[in-house]
């Protein structure tokens, strides 16, 4: 038995992750919740891009989030989500409700991202939000972040496409925001 | 549904920042296109983050734990017992938290698509399982040691022996990816992946002790891993 206690560090997940880490998809599935869990549907997608502009075909999304009423609950909110050959990823859920935040003022709608992939030693932590939220003013993650970076955090219509568009980049001008909790 | 609010009424202590690898490391040439570059914003820990998913009763199979019988026979190799336990950093034990683990065969090839190294796949292992801990945050695994493997990183770059777990613990800040070691590997000291860990203790704990109370007569190597994840500050959050 070890004896002394510090936390055991973090290694890659590599490659060949989908070996062991097997796919949990407790939000949407095919239009329905998969459980009896109430809200509107919207559906996420975008790409991870690497530091030449490659997409990541080995990375690997956890989302976490609330159901409709704000409530994180057992049986809902999880779900793996790989990328494709060209570090395309997709998925589908409810958006979710308002969560407390710090000294119990309400936090906007958001989904809790983390990555992992083959290159990072440890996981990245991030959000999405949803663009034009009337809540996202008064969010106390989102004003604690330059407000010239606010916009990678954003998941955001694009014209001719039913699902809201958000991409993880993970270095240069554009760089998502990642956090440290 | 039942609400996840019973586990989240402390924050985590700050992680200790020698136990982390730094984001680029470039002796992992991964690393390089791929670290992020920006400073990280520190945010408070709010239910968001103080609560995780909660897996139950069937979730793992009663042979999840055992990849030697996965297939219609016992895969080749070394059959070895892994097992340990999960505690947090006070040392109180973690019960009922998913571990999964994946692995390369007895040969160093995984059993994916995208591994072209140029050893046998073995058609009785697979290389994936998982296991609830138990109340005292026990497991145990019973699999065959895996070999090493080369890779691309650098000239002559050959992978140590490994297994990789993955953990989730109370909360998205317990969550754990992290590889397990075998004593005494000669390839160890040339690793990146395993000395971007920047100290040499931290470093230490990724390494498994051979046990000889866990090793089974006539059947199996014992080797012992102990997990510990991210500890609880002592002031309570306040809802």
């Amino acid at each position: 038995m070890r004896t002394d206690v510090s936390a055991t560090p973090s290694q890659t997940v590599g490659p060949f992750f989908h070996v062991g880490l097997s796919a949990f998809s407790g939000l949407r599935a095919n239009g329905a919740a998969t459980s009896n869990v109430h809200g509107v549907p919207v559906s996420v997608r975008g790409r991870v891009i690497d530091g030449e502009g490659n997409g990541v075909p080995d990375a690997l999304l956890e989302i976490w989030q609330a159901d409709g009423d704000g409530s994180y609950s057992e049986g809902f909110g999880f779900a793996r989500v790989p990328t494709d050959g060209d570090g395309t990823f997709a998925f589908a859920t409810i958006k979710p409700g308002r969560v407390p935040g710090p000294g119990g003022v309400l936090q906007a709608p958001h989904l809790s991202v983390t990555i992992f992939m083959r290159g990072l030693l440890r996981q990245l932590r991030t959000r999405i939000y949803f663009d034009g939220d009337p809540a996202n003013g008064g969010d106390p993650i989102l004003n604690l972040v330059d407000p010239s970076r606010r916009d990678t955090l954003m998941a955001r219509p694009i014209s001719g496409a039913e699902a809201l568009q958000w991409n993880v980049i993970l270095q240069g001008e554009d760089e998502t925001v990642f956090f440290d909790c | 549904m039942a609400e996840l609010t019973r586990n989240a009424f402390a924050t985590f202590r700050p992680v200790q920042p020698e136990t982390l690898p730094p984001h680029l490391y470039p002796p992992y040439r991964s690393s390089v296109k791929r670290a992020p570059t920006k400073p990280f914003v520190l945010i408070p820990q709010t239910l968001s983050e103080l609560t995780g998913p909660v897996f139950g009763d069937g979730t793992v199979g009663p042979n999840d734990h055992d990849l030697t019988a996965h297939h219609a026979a016992e895969p080749l190799g070394e059959r070895i017992i892994v097992t340990g336990r999960v505690i947090d950093e006070d040392g109180r034990a973690v019960p009922d938290t998913l571990i999964e683990l994946w692995q390369a065969n007895a040969a160093g090839r995984y059993a994916h698509r995208i591994d072209q190294h140029d050893a046998p796949l073995d058609p009785n292992f697979t290389g994936g399982g998982r296991a609830m801990t138990g109340g005292n945050g026990e497991y145990r695994f019973v699999t065959i040691k895996p070999g090493a493997y080369p890779w691309k990183n650098h000239h002559n770059a050959w992978r140590p022996a490994h297994i990789h777990f993955s953990l989730f613990g109370q909360s998205l800040l317990t969550r754990l990816v992290t590889q397990m070691y075998f004593p005494g590997d000669p390839l160890l000291p040339f690793d990146p992946i395993f000395n971007s860990i920047p100290d040499e203790r931290a470093r230490g704990h990724l390494v498994s002790s051979f046990d000889w109370e866990t090793t089974a007569p006539d059947h199996a190597l014992g080797y012992r891993f102990d997990i510990v994840l991210r500890g609880r500050d002592q002031t309570p959050w306040e809802k």
